[in-house]
């Protein structure tokens, strides 16, 4: 066991479990929101020269991505480091 | 000097650039061979990964696709990349630190069961051979133009070269050649982008042309580029471009499907098992996703030029159809390949494109990103880079996937579970027999295609979301999911995913329509069916069977956190 207590090894999933979480919400609503489900409505607004909705699926969506996993990279490397439970 | 010439000069160039890495870095670290990736850079990596992961079918065949479905075709961009923030979040750093070699040895050791470990072995096969089959047919329309030989001899030539590659060659490894590979296809896709882009709009950067207004002496100037694709395709009887016409929920499906099977496919996982630590999986991960979207945020762009730059050659800007005679060089040549066909229906010997009856035209898919340099007449050499970058594409993840099945069927298979008691060179032996059987069938549907190469290469998607996503996502998440779970699950998922498609694509293919299908989902899509089918039936049956013994869930709780985790395994 790398955690000190039972309690802090149940900590640190749930941190972790609440951080992919909420950037997997970011995810599902750029992409399914924006790009598919909302799309016929964010197509009624102009981003660029390109329809909003439109915009997101082919160019929006992706962009997140690389933006999520960088942030999550980030934040877990933080939780590791809290919890001491970071590579030597 | 011709284009066919200087194909051959470039292509060769790239092979022997690659043949030299290999030989390079062979020499530098004989030891670590297999391990190339476990002391390189997470930026080179996922570099590599990115070459690995982008296949014939995102360079040659998804931009063409897009142009011909306008929104519909943002299912492949969404979901050939979305996957790959499930894959960083729930799988790549889970996995990293499980370490073992492949995909079946996780389900067979999180499972502790060798059915599972078979099922495993089988879905991997599967879904391995069915993405290889529309890689060939990729490869085949490459050479099929550059050689001008028909398209059944260009899928067997590049079949051949295929099999000396990966057989042979064993080339497998060197992360540094596929680091190469990238560069070759990245710089093969952005140049004409860049060039088109500039022609049509002034603008250097394809991603802001594509929303940019047409320039001054094109067809349609003023007006911007994608109001001129809906104008166009409205007056040409096809579907409006920014809107697509499959209905919600496919596209939904479709979507899900692709994702979700991107983070389960054998060969994309594999490469998270090799490096250094743990933080570099979820790192390797991010910056695969970058150099993937280099060529991903270029797709659309090049769709809609492309688009454009057909019609305008075909129709002419005045939208009254060209004359045969005067048809550009690029029309002739393709012809050869039987890709393009021209017939002169009402018989005034002009050409005509649309989605109605005025239409004379049939043009495949998959040739526009390869014919789109000399529809938009640019130089020669810029045509026959884009040839060497669909062959780097090609070569660099059939490599992968005749590795995974190779190694499924000697080692997994064989070794591990029917005949122990064979040799290692027994072992080597089978797998050299198994990737021929694999290219020798693939070469086949490559000649023989239910779809386009991106659409092929989209079920493979639907049979690992079906089948290995949830059992991985369980054996993480659901410490408690017991073998009996799991092995249901992927049972009936892969089951339900596979019968769907024969069903749709070979056994009925005139019943394939919207309102045959299942919930509205086409079989692009249904493979999120199987995916959820698999869930439910793997948590009832755990709930039925009783919980995972203590030590695999200790396993489980070990697997959660990254102190700890042994060095990178070989791959």
């Amino acid at each position: 066991m790398a955690f000190k207590s039972e309690e802090l090894a149940k900590a640190y999933w749930r941190d972790n479990i609440s951080l992919v979480l909420k950037l997997l919400a970011v995810w599902f609503i750029v992409s399914y929101g924006f790009g598919i489900l909302l799309v016929d409505v964010l197509n009624q607004f102009t981003f660029f020269g390109f329809k909003l909705g439109f915009w997101f699926a082919q160019q929006g969506s992706i962009i997140t991505f690389v933006i999520l996993i960088f942030v999550y990279v980030k934040r877990m490397a933080a939780l590791d480091n809290k919890y001491e439970v970071h590579e030597e | 000097m011709d284009i066919q010439t200087l194909t051959f000069i470039i292509v060769g160039l790239t092979f022997a650039l690659y043949i030299a890495i290999a030989i390079w870095s062979r020499a530098g670290s004989t030891s670590d061979f297999y391990v190339a990736s476990g002391g390189v850079h997470p930026v080179m990596n996922g570099m590599a990964t990115a070459a690995d992961w982008m296949s014939a079918a995102s360079f040659i065949s998804m931009a063409g696709i897009i142009a011909f479905a306008g929104y519909d075709g943002s299912v492949y961009l969404m979901g050939w990349t979305g996957g790959y923030v499930l894959l960083a979040l729930c799988l790549a750093p889970y996995l990293r630190k499980f370490g073992k070699f492949t995909v079946p040895d996780f389900i067979g050791d999180r499972y502790y069961s060798q059915t599972a470990r078979t099922i495993a072995v089988i879905c991997a096969i599967l879904i391995s051979f069915t993405y290889i089959a529309g890689q060939m047919r990729g490869v085949g329309v490459v050479f099929s133009r550059f050689l001008e030989v028909d398209i059944a001899t260009g899928v067997f030539i590049g079949a051949v070269i295929v099999f000396f590659y990966t057989v042979l060659g064993g080339m497998k490894g060197i992360t540094y050649t596929q680091v190469a590979q990238y560069c070759v296809l990245a710089f093969a896709y952005l140049v004409p982008a860049i060039f088109i882009s500039f022609q049509m709009t002034g603008h250097i950067l394809p991603q802001t042309g594509f929303g940019a207004t047409i320039a001054d002496g094109v067809a349609g100037e003023g007006q911007y580029l994608l109001a001129r694709l809906d104008g166009l395709s409205e007056e040409l009887g096809l579907a409006a471009y920014t809107s697509g016409i499959k209905s919600k929920i496919d596209v939904f499906a479709i979507t899900c499907a692709l994702m979700v099977g991107t983070a389960g496919l054998p060969h994309v996982i594999v490469r998270f098992f090799t490096v250094p630590k743990v933080s570099d999986a979820r790192l390797s991960a991010g910056w695969a996703l970058v150099f993937i979207s280099v060529v991903y945020l270029t797709a659309p762009s090049i769709a809609g030029f492309a688009k454009v730059n057909l019609i305008n050659t075909v129709n002419g800007p005045d939208l009254q159809g060209v004359e045969y005679e005067a048809a550009p060089d690029w029309v002739k040549n393709w012809e050869k390949t039987g890709l393009i066909k021209w017939e002169d229906e009402n018989g005034d010997g002009k050409m005509f494109y649309s989605g109605d009856e005025r239409n004379e035209m049939t043009v495949d898919r998959d040739i526009m990103v390869l014919a789109n340099p000399e529809i938009a007449d640019l130089p020669a050499w810029v045509v026959a880079l884009v040839a060497a970058g669909g062959v780097a594409a090609a070569l660099s993840t059939s490599a992968g996937l005749l590795l995974v099945i190779s190694t499924s069927v000697s080692h997994d298979l064989l070794k591990r579970t029917l005949t122990p008691n064979i040799t290692d060179k027994q072992e080597l032996m089978w797998a050299r027999v198994a990737a021929a059987i694999a290219i020798a069938l693939s070469t086949w549907f490559g000649i023989n295609p239910p779809g386009f190469v991106a659409q092929v290469v989209a079920f493979a998607f639907g049979l690992a979301a079906a089948s290995f996503f949830p059992a991985i996502i369980l054996g993480i998440f659901y410490k408690r999911m017991n073998s009996t779970g799991a092995i249901a699950g992927m049972l009936v998922g892969i089951i339900f995913t596979l019968a769907y498609i024969i069903y749709f694509k070979f056994v009925n293919p005139a019943a394939n329509v919207a309102d045959n299908w299942l919930f509205g989902i086409s079989p692009e899509g249904i493979g999120t069916v199987g995916m959820v089918l698999n869930f439910i039936v793997a948590y009832v049956v755990h709930k039925l069977t009783g919980d995972a013994p203590q030590d695999t869930q200790d396993l489980v709780e070990s697997i959660r956190y990254p102190r700890g985790a042994g060095g990178a395994t070989g791959h």
